[in-house]
């Protein structure tokens, strides 16, 4: 047990240490949130209609930058998993007896402190260009608390996924779909601006109730029951992805 | 009567096959403790399946082995403990320094942070990485030095077995050297070395005992002198002529020949080297002095070693 906990602290600092020298995985977690946050507010954002007396753009569009940002971490995640088990040193970690569930906790650690990173920068550009928003201090931990729940929730997929494809290039390819997830939701446009046969899945896939929720209680709105179906979401993700992870880390290395 | 020490690897049966493809097809060996094992092949042999068994990163289809004392199937996390593996490729992170990575594998090894601090520093000292190239991240590294690091990573746990992939495969002559002391210092202070080479030389200086991996098969076992005994350790090269000539003296040969290349009229036949047993072998196939044009001869390879053994057994 003490074994398992340094092996799972010691790649941890491991994975971080080379997220931050990997520049790809720095621009990724630091500058594009800038420009999404940009884009959306300043060149999208005029055109828009929200609706529901959402005062500025960037009051509504804030938490879906949030969650985009995690879609697009998504790829580095899977391609560092990916990288990884391509190489030598996943041999070096097994005959140190080291387990699947050490190096991609590694893995999914390093993603959420990127995703934080980010987050940190999206709320500060958001202030920046107007971004108000009234929760108070329990509506900023619940907040909290359900960005990290989501970040995890997208980082275990991640890893899942570059353990399932061949090669780095594979990895990034097979999160693609989870940088475009936030599109189909209501995330930067009402589900009711979409077009009907839209509206079903905008309406019930996991991001709705997570970008629902942030957006409801950053805002001091009421959120009734969308904050524990976001959570349910996250955890049974979380759960699927690692166990998974731990079978198809099995099969890779028997 | 001392009793004999148990081996530090033993083997039986091993076999491993990938679909159709057999890689292993029965491997069995036995490695005394605090000796030098070579296992001697050419590409595709079967030698990195043998090793990933025995390191417990692959599960054999049939058969079973033991190393220093615990059995790779049932006990893999004690046979972890006690071994080290360096492969064929560098496993290290290039984003990290050549301390950094020495680090990270001593806490891996369960030393403690300042015990993992001591250990990287003691041996970038041996393996001359220390001062500058310590800190330095392993991408700027060069080929030997990259090598040199992976061994010191395989060293941090003092395993008592250490199993090396091709450790100089690739590398310049004075890193392959380099690479051949550390073994011999290794062995000299009573750890057990099983090691892959693809180079009979490698091999002949380093081990105590080689066997020839094959097809997946063991086609030969021995110390290098009893190995030499049944294949000659240089091949001369005989350039006849004319067509003739060269069936003429192929046909007198017969069997004896490791090599036919008719394009080039050329045959190859192993001797031991000394000018006695040359000068008789060209009276004996051209009496006259007619046939052959030139000889040259060459340091037996490989190929020549497999084609005596697998002709022979």
């Amino acid at each position: 047990m003490a074994d398992a906990l340094t092996h799972a602290a010691t790649m941890v600092g491991r994975s971080v240490r080379l997220s931050s020298r990997n520049p790809d995985a720095v621009i990724t977690a630091l500058a594009l949130p800038v420009l999404l946050m940009l884009v959306f507010v300043y060149l999208f954002g005029g055109a828009i209609d929200t609706g529901g007396g959402y005062g500025r753009y960037v009051d509504y569009v804030a938490p879906g930058v949030l969650v985009l940002c995690a879609g697009f971490g998504a790829g580095t995640t899977a391609m560092s998993v990916a990288d990884d088990m391509k190489g030598a040193v996943i041999d070096r970690f097994r005959s140190l007896d080291v387990g699947g569930t050490a190096v991609l906790a590694g893995h999914v650690a390093a993603s959420v402190v990127r995703n934080l990173a980010a987050t940190v920068l999206v709320f500060g550009v958001a202030f920046a260009v107007g971004f108000r928003p009234e929760a108070g201090v329990g509506g900023w931990l619940a907040s909290a608390g359900l960005l990290l729940a989501v970040i995890t929730a997208i980082s275990w997929v991640a890893a899942a996924f570059g353990l399932l494809a061949d090669s780095p290039e594979a990895a990034g390819g097979f999160t693609f779909f989870l940088a475009f997830l936030p599109y189909p939701s209501s995330a930067f446009v009402p589900v009711d601006s979409m077009p009907g046969w839209l509206h079903g899945f905008a309406e019930h896939q996991p991001l709705t109730p997570v970008i629902e929720s942030l957006r409801g209680l950053l805002l001091g709105r009421p959120v009734g029951g969308s904050p524990w179906e976001a959570l349910a979401w996250c955890a049974g993700l979380t759960a699927v992805s690692v166990a998974a992870a731990a079978a198809l880390f099995r099969r890779r290395t028997s | 009567m001392p009793q004999p020490a148990r081996p530090a690897v033993e083997a039986a049966g091993l076999t491993k096959a990938y679909g159709r493809t057999t890689v292993l097809d029965g491997v069995g060996l036995s490695v005394a403790p605090g000796t030098v094992f070579a296992l001697l092949g050419p590409n595709g042999a079967g030698k990195t399946t043998t090793v990933r068994i025995l390191a417990t990163l692959l599960r054999a289809d049939a058969g079973g082995a033991r190393v220093a004392g615990f059995d790779v199937a049932a006990e893999r996390s004690r046979v972890r403990r006690a071994i080290s593996l360096t492969g064929q490729y560098a496993a290290l992170d290039e984003q990290q320094t050549g301390a950094e990575n020495l680090r990270m594998v001593a806490r891996l090894s369960g030393l403690s942070r300042p015990a993992a601090r001591r250990r990287a520093a003691e041996l970038l000292e041996r393996f001359a990485l220390a001062g500058d190239a310590a800190d330095r991240r392993v991408g700027t590294y060069s080929g030997g030095m990259r090598r040199r690091l992976d061994l010191a990573a395989g060293l941090v746990g003092d395993p008592s077995v250490i199993f090396l992939d091709e450790p100089t495969t690739g590398l310049d002559p004075r890193s392959r050297q380099a690479v051949w002391d550390e073994v011999r210092r290794l062995a000299d202070a009573g750890v057990t070395v099983f090691l892959t080479t693809q180079y009979l030389e490698e091999a002949d200086r380093l081990a105590d005992r080689i066997a020839l991996l094959d097809g997946g098969k063991l086609v030969a076992e021995g110390t290098a002198a009893e190995l030499k005994q049944q294949v000659s350790a240089e091949r001369l090269d005989l350039t006849l002529v004319s067509p003739e000539a060269y069936e003429e003296v192929a046909h007198a040969l017969g069997h004896l020949t490791v090599r036919r290349d008719p394009a080039t009229r050329t045959l190859g036949v192993t001797t031991d080297g000394r000018a006695a047993h040359i000068r008789d072998l060209l009276d004996a196939v051209d009496p006259d002095r007619t046939l052959i044009e030139r000889f040259a001869l060459h340091s037996a390879t490989l190929d020549d070693v497999f084609l005596k053994v697998t002709r022979d057994g």
